[in-house]
């Protein structure tokens, strides 16, 4: 089963090419690891699957990004969008304000208010994003308060409170210690269990331990697409291998 | 080694050190002449409810300051603060419009206040005959202070991290939900400081209340009563040469007022950024 699947997509900043014509299927309930030298466009291709790009002035789309088979560049309410497509950002980004409160402002954005309700959604959010012992009797503490590896599960699970489909998530260990960095890893393997995610990394033994496909990007070009075994252990492309080899050396 | 002693950095302390204590001492003379001159002659009977040539009392004015300054506030900050939220969240980067109010803006709060009484005179009072009045001195000092409000509105704003928006944004969170819920309570301690600044040139203004509110000592009746503010009370005082001495202890009592003001603001500005932490 596709998730996404996208044609001919080209992006534009201003005059200036992002990326061109990048044709790709991303499967449901798989881990999809997106790598590339810095610049290549990994970060803009992941926000054109939320339409996050939409923020930026100048920014300009063609071509089709289908999502369960509907195009979300057409008569898509971005709102609605980016409720099911969920993100978390290379920075931990916890608003100033209470654990609960971070954790509910999803939901309360879009319309919860039981008091019962929400309460139930900090928890099971929390708990997937295995944090919840942790911080169970800190839940009225600011979320600023905490740990850069807390505050990065606390995006997480702030994204995953409004019960998305997909994850995207832009280098979320690039700014953590190395035991974050596994805390979060194993979480992402268990998240896959229910959600479709999609990694930019530049660490490639996390591409190598946690995706089941990897996309190689170069220059805004989509070089090699193929299951994660395969693109470390062989790959097609003499671009890939440099870039792969590269990093391993 | 020994650090070789610079003359050049020397001497940029001393100058350093003696601009603060300049600017130190010229305060607290100030004050404290204020205070020496003015305690001794703040009597209960300069608080009588009304105004006579024998008690001169400034009671009618500290009321209508209060007024003067609540509607002005309320007219100017709504007005000023959802301006600065349009610029800065909605309007695209680059936007003709922006840089025409922008500019308009600056080039207003670089007017001498007379000017706005000017306007205010021949605008509020003569055209829409509103008369001498408080609406007239409001609206008059509203147009005075908005660009500042303005101003700091949109700095406030700007100086929220991007990535509190991208964050709300990414949880398909509306626009306007955005800047209630996350924008404008990390933004609450910088419009404050504008409100401040606005209420210290409001309490302050003389000239653009003069034609406008007019120098009526009587307690106003509602907000078409002509009125004078305390600095105007003080100003008419002075002039008279009479009434030295409780010109003196109005300045006292505006200077509490001032001091009063900004401690209330700086208390609720700690309390928004205490419940954002
Ligand atoms: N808002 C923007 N306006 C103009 N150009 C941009 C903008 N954002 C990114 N770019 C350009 O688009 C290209 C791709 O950037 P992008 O951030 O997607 O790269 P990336 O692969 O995520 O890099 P990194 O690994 O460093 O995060 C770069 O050349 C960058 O300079
Ligand atoms: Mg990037």
């Amino acid at each position: 089963m596709n998730k996404f699947s996208i044609s001919q997509l080209y992006l534009y900043y201003d005059n200036f090419c992002a990326l061109t014509d990048i044709n790709i299927d991303i499967e449901d309930k798989n881990i999809t690891a997106f790598i590339g030298p810095s610049g290549c466009g990994k970060s803009t291709f992941l926000k054109t699957l939320n339409r996050m790009n939409d923020l930026v002035d100048g920014c300009k789309v063609t071509g089709e990004v289908l999502l369960d088979g509907t195009n979300i560049y057409k008569d898509v309410d971005t709102n609605l969008l980016r409720k099911r497509v969920g993100m978390v950002f290379q920075k931990p980004n916890p608003f100033p304000m209470s654990v609960y409160d971070n954790i509910a402002y999803g939901p309360r954005a879009h319309g919860v208010k039981s008091k019962a309700m929400l309460d139930e959604i900090v928890e099971k959010s929390l708990q997937s994003a295995a944090i919840w012992d942790e911080l169970k009797d800190r839940l009225r503490k600011p979320a600023l308060a905490l740990s850069g590896g807390q505050q990065q599960r606390i995006c997480i699970a702030r994204a995953v409170a409004v019960s998305p489909e997909v994850l995207l998530m832009d280098e979320p260990t690039s700014a953590l210690d190395p035991i974050s960095t596994s805390k979060i890893e194993d979480l992402v393997l268990e998240l896959k269990e229910k959600y479709t995610i999609i990694i930019v990394t530049h660490n490639m033994q996390q591409a190598a331990r946690v995706s089941d496909k990897t996309a190689f990007f170069l220059l805004g070009e989509l070089i090699e697409y193929g299951n994660t075994n395969d693109i470390f252990s062989m790959p097609t492309h003499k671009k890939t291998e440099g870039y792969i080899s590269g990093r391993f050396g | 080694m020994k650090p070789i002693k610079k003359p050049l950095g020397h001497f940029l302390a001393l100058i350093t050190k003696a601009a603060a204590a300049t600017t130190f001492l010229v305060m607290a003379f100030l004050i404290l002449y204020i205070l020496i001159n003015g305690l001794p002659h703040l009597t209960p009977s300069l608080f009588e409810f009304k105004y006579t040539t024998k008690n001169v009392s400034m009671f009618p004015a500290l009321v209508s300051t209060i007024i003067m300054t609540a509607l002005s506030l309320i007219i100017a900050v709504p007005l000023g603060a959802f301006a600065g939220i349009y610029l800065v969240e909605y309007a695209k980067k680059g936007n003709r419009t922006v840089k025409v109010v922008r500019v308009t803006a600056e080039a207003l709060s670089g007017i001498p206040s007379i000017v706005y009484g000017l306007f205010g005179m021949m605008f509020f009072v003569t055209y829409l005959k509103w008369g001498n009045s408080i609406l007239a001195g409001a609206f008059t000092l509203s147009i005075m202070v908005l660009p500042l409000i303005m101003r700091t509105t949109e700095e406030a704003l700007k100086s929220v991290p991007d990535s509190y928006r991208e964050g709300s944004f990414g949880l398909g969170a509306g626009r306007l939900h955005t800047i209630f819920k996350v924008v404008l309570p990390s933004a609450v301690p910088g419009i404050l400081a504008g409100v401040i600044l606005s209420i210290g040139r409001i309490i302050g203004e003389t000239a653009a209340l003069i034609y406008t509110a007019g120098t009526v000592t009587e307690m106003p009746q509602n907000v078409f009563s002509s009125a004078r503010t305390l600095s105007v009370h003080m100003w008419a005082l002075t002039g008279e040469s009479l009434h030295k001495n409780e010109s003196y202890a109005a300045g006292v009592v505006l200077l509490i007022l001032v001091v009063g003001i900004n401690s209330f603001s700086a208390f609720i500005a700690k309390k928004f950024i205490k419940e954002g932490k």
